[in-house]
């Protein structure tokens, strides 16, 4: 049976990437206020279900051809590779290192090394939770 | 003013009772469904009104977040009762 979705497939267009957007403002916002690659991962994936549920899951695979198992792993390797690297540094397991930059266009900026842990986490949630959907979306 | 912000809280959390008796007892999925829609837009006033009484910034984003995940749910919801299935299996475009 065709059916016609016209209002979801224009809201969509519209709205997936507003939340794209605000999924990357409250992964940069996680240091001093909530935030975070927990929540900015979860908004990733919500964007992504929301496509997978106006256009279809085949046409999204399309659009985003990316293997969320591989994904998944990278994350993982990113984190630990984050955390284990203040080791070589004699320093304990876990510590991050910041300082200040003058960065154009934002001025005075503090840059943590914690920031490449958070990529870690985003990729893993972004992965674990599209794996789910898509295998559960799949299955008759 | 701070009078009235609680009066608001206390009438959104009876609202808000409402509906969950409406979420369990609700005779239909239909009525079940525009419930939770309800609940996630009372979560957004209440939320509203506890960074009003508290006068911080900090829970604005999480109102955008509730209002995202709550459009994404009731989405899936109404297409799930519409057609039986939420992701199409053939592509209809």
């Amino acid at each position: 049976m065709r059916t016609n979705d016209v209002m979801l497939q224009t809201v969509t267009k519209v709205v997936t990437f507003l939340i794209l957007m605000f999924a990357v403002h409250i992964f940069f916002a996680g240091h001093y206020t909530p935030g975070g690659g927990f929540v900015g991962g979860l908004l990733t994936a919500s964007a992504i279900v929301l496509l997978m549920l106006a256009f279809g899951i085949r046409t999204v695979k399309k659009i985003v051809p990316i293997n969320y198992v591989v994904m998944t792993s990278v994350g993982l390797l990113v984190a630990i590779s984050t955390a284990s690297a203040s080791v070589l540094f004699d320093v304990p397991f876990f510590t991050h290192a910041y300082d200040y930059f003058d960065l154009p266009l934002f001025g005075k900026t503090s840059l943590h090394s914690a920031l490449l842990f958070d990529v870690g986490v985003y990729l893993v949630v972004v992965g674990v939770t599209m794996t789910i959907i898509q295998t559960i979306g799949e299955d008759e | 003013m701070m009078t009235f912000y609680w009066v608001a809280l206390a009438i959104i959390s009876i609202a808000f009772a409402g509906l969950l008796f409406r979420l369990v007892k609700g005779p239909t999925v239909a009525d079940r469904v525009v419930a939770l829609d309800a609940i996630g837009i009372s979560l957004v006033s209440i939320v509203a009104l506890l960074s009003l009484i508290i006068e911080t910034e900090f829970f604005l984003e999480i109102i955008l977040l509730l209002s995202i995940l709550s459009f994404i749910g009731t989405a899936a919801f109404a297409k799930f009762i519409e057609r039986g299935e939420i992701f199409d299996r053939d592509d209809n475009r």
